[in-house]
């Protein structure tokens, strides 16, 4: 009989996880370890909030369960049949490896191994092909013929700049000194993004081979991982990875036997978003406070310790094996225009289904939105998806069929980013998300330069003010005269970028912004100062729902008889809104 | 010479340093080891550890208080830490934050009287499929409403776990 391997993930952390710690026992007591074997699996992105089984060869998953189902599921995998019922409907992002599934729109490069090996077998990862792309590049390739095959295959940076890979490993190269550094940057800093996440803890391996490759490729004898401290799986896994491989012989010295040595290490982020930014990076590592450095000089002249460095992103980083076991031809003809490959998003926010997928450069929203993701929760109104997290802009409905790459995502006044998609229904105010925006770039803004640390604040105290109800309408010229001023002065492109997300949503909604400026008006409800709940006496049947519900009892009247809610006291929670039946509340 | 607050350190924190010692990049990481020992950064401790590896007070200071992660004050025993990442703001993060400080009557960065809980914010802790996401001591919670909140921190008040 086949081997069945059975991956288990479950929300609840692993190592309290009943579904696993179910069908280790049963393996055990029935002693069936020989042709069952259980694992831990990474977030595949299918969330469900409940915990998945998922089996292999066959690729079977099981969503719909209970914890009695268990032992039917578990009697089902040792004589190997399907059980209906509990199988997953969306099993769509869960596309066979690295192959174009029509279907699903998904193509898999860098989640080739996510949730298919176990993160912590480097056999694993081996029998499945791996190291075989850092042994060709030792063995068959110099290193300016991998340079040239990274810059062939049209690779960029999927940290959010969009730079070319090989012309950056080129640059760094080509400096001259004998110590030179490699930096993954596993800083994930975006809020509401996990994909590297998902790699880092669902194969860890394709890091450390690409990083071994590149760190080849550059010449550097030493590297490292900056990964954030908030990611304690990831971390561990990536230990294991790292102290597995030198035992094998794929890191140290002389690795596989030839001249190339090579040491990885891991270092920590401690929770400074600035620290994603390259230079703040490599201040952070020297254990300094994470303020980013005015360049020239480049960090391939002068990085790390003053040495020549270069850092990639953990997504590039884990395109690197395939294109070198591939070759750039086959890279290269995957995506559109100038961008090539695939993109891995996380899209959260306001669909049905929130995940990880990897498309192609070039799907479109609507695929993503519609095709991947079942649409938008509770069947609302599509209103626009954010990309690019604090840095980037609100891509509206009427660019939903616009592609989505690099170029196109550029010219309507967003950008790649790092891979976050957030999806906005009519219930989300654009003002208040900008808000949220600013507000997080300001209190992640290291302080060191004047536009990004003044200029943040003065934004976000104009866009507080237009939310309490007090805006005029000079301020949008202050609040593009100071966003305009920021773009050109700031000394990182934290400062630099924190405008964009408020620049796109004053240009794409213009109206919703003067609604809140002109008639003090949020029409979603979200901006509390501007929204007042009425009770229209002619509709309230005098239930006493909403009176129930107030937490601050500021609803009276007899039973039967029309409520009324006192404004003095009501907060603005929108509690009673929600519980009358008779659509009795207004919202105005 | 010798403070009149020498403290003994922890041994754990002392082999790490001693291992971490003549390793390029040791600083953070080495803080990273005082506050998983320590659950935050007392000063007697940041002291020793700037004689030890030989790196001003000033400094520490200065990374101590750059960094979110860092704490210069004890946490509660639960450290209550809700995600404000974008997807746990949109699906209401703030209304668990507002409960939350209603409920233990602390406000943020604030610890109770009996010294059991914290509230912290954290950014987006990756598990946004389950927003909005709080987390107990490293344990997630997810596709909350303000009413389970009761309940969660209840488990901990009734059945002290360390
Ligand atoms: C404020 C700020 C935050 C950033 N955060 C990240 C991050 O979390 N992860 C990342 O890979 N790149 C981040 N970047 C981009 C990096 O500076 C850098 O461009 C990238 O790591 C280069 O790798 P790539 O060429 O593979 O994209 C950030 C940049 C800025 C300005
Ligand atoms: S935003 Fe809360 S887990 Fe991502």
């Amino acid at each position: 009989m086949i081997k069945q391997h059975v991956f288990v993930w479950d929300p609840t952390p692993s190592n309290s996880s009943a579904v696993y710690n179910y069908l280790v026992k049963k393996v055990n007591e029935r002693d069936l370890g020989e042709s069952i074997e259980v694992y831990r699996s990474t977030y595949i992105g299918l969330t469900s909030g409940t915990p998945i089984i998922r089996i292999l060869p066959k690729n079977i998953i099981y969503t719909k369960f209970e914890q009695e189902d268990l032992g039917e599921i578990f009697e089902s995998i040792v004589s190997d049949e399907v059980v209906d019922r509990f199988i997953c409907e969306y099993d769509a992002k869960l596309a066979p490896v690295s192959e174009r599934d029509k279907q699903s729109k998904q193509f898999k490069i860098v989640l080739r191994n996510v949730g298919y090996l176990d993160p912590e077998s480097i056999e694993e990862y081996i029998s499945r092909g791996g190291y075989k792309a850092l042994e060709k590049a030792i063995f068959e390739m110099d290193p300016d013929r991998v340079i040239k095959e990274i810059k062939d295959s049209g690779l960029r940076g999927r940290g959010g700049g969009g730079f070319s890979t090989g012309l950056k490993w080129e640059l760094t190269r080509k400096e001259p000194g004998a110590e030179k550094f490699v930096i993954c940057n596993a800083d994930e800093g975006d809020p509401g993004a996990y994909m590297d996440r998902a790699v880092l803890e669902g194969d860890p391996h394709t890091i450390v081979e690409g990083m071994a490759i590149g760190a080849y490729a550059v010449g550097c004898k030493e590297g490292f991982i900056y990964v954030r401290a908030e990611y304690p799986l990831a971390i561990e896994r990536l230990e294991k990875a790292i102290s597995d491989a030198k035992k094998y012989g794929l890191l140290g010295d002389n690795i596989l036997g030839s001249e190339f040595s090579f040491n990885l290490e891991l270092r920590w982020g401690a929770g400074a978003f600035v620290c994603g930014e390259e230079t703040a990076l490599m201040a952070s590592i020297e254990g300094k406070r994470g303020n980013p450095k005015p360049r020239p000089p480049f960090p391939s002249q002068s990085g790390l310790w003053k040495k020549p460095s270069f850092i990639n992103n953990v997504e590039t980083w884990a395109n690197i094996p395939p294109i070198v076991e591939k070759g750039s031809g086959w890279f290269s003809s995957i995506g559109v225009g100038r961008s090539k490959g695939t993109k891995v998003f996380a899209v959260t926010g306001k669909v049905k289904d929130p995940g990880l997928i990897e498309v192609p450069m070039g799907t479109t929203f609507r695929e993503i939105v519609y095709d991947l993701c079942g649409g938008i929760l509770d069947n609302k109104k599509f209103k626009a998806v954010q990309t690019g997290g604090p840095s980037g802009g609100v891509i509206p409905e009427k660019f939903i069929d616009m592609s989505v790459d690099y170029e196109t995502l550029m010219s309507i006044g967003s950008m790649m980013g790092s891979g976050g998609l957030i999806v906005m229904d009519q219930s989300d105010c654009m003002v208040d998300v900008n808000k949220f925006y600013l507000q997080f770039s300001v209190d992640e803004s290291c302080g060191k330069c004047a536009p990004c640390r003044i200029g943040g604040k003065q934004l976000l105290d104009l866009i507080s003010k237009i939310t309490d109800g007090k805006g005029d309408k000079k301020d949008i010229q202050k609040i593009k005269n100071i966003s305009n001023a920021m773009q050109k002065a700031s000394l990182c492109a934290l400062g630099q970028t924190t405008p964009n997300p408020v620049l796109s949503a004053m240009h794409y909604f213009e109206e919703e912004y003067m609604e809140h400026i002109s008639d003090k008006k949020c029409r979603t409800g979200k901006c509390s100062n501007l929204v007042q709940y009425m009770i229209i006496p002619e509709k309230c049947i005098g239930c006493t729902a909403c009176a129930l519900k107030c937490p601050v009892k500021c609803i009276s009247g007899e039973k039967k008889k029309p409520h009324i809610i006192d404004q003095k006291f009501c907060i603005k929670c929108g509690e009673c809104f929600n519980a009358c039946k008779f659509n009795a509340i207004v919202r105005g | 010479m010798k403070t009149q607050k020498d403290v003994q350190l922890d041994t754990r924190l002392l082999d790490f340093i001693e291992e971490w010692k003549d390793k390029k990049g040791k600083e953070i990481m080495i803080l990273h080891k005082v506050q998983e020992v320590y659950g935050f950064v007392p000063r007697a401790v940041a002291i020793e550890v700037s004689r030890m590896i030989d790196l001003p007070l000033a400094k520490i200071y200065g990374i101590i208080t750059f960094y979110h992660i860092f704490k210069l004050k004890k946490p509660g025993k639960f450290k209550v830490s809700v995600c404000m990442g974008t997807a746990c703001y949109l699906k209401g993060g703030n209304d668990l934050i507002a409960e939350l400080e209603s409920i233990l009557g602390i406000g943020v960065n604030a610890v109770t009287e009996d010294g059991k809980f914290s509230i912290e914010i954290v950014r987006c802790v990756g598990c946004c499929g389950l927003a909005p996401v709080i987390l107990v001591n490293g344990k997630t919670y997810g596709n909350l409403k303000k009413g389970d909140l009761p309940n969660i921190l209840n488990e901990y008040r009734e059945e002290p776990k360390n």
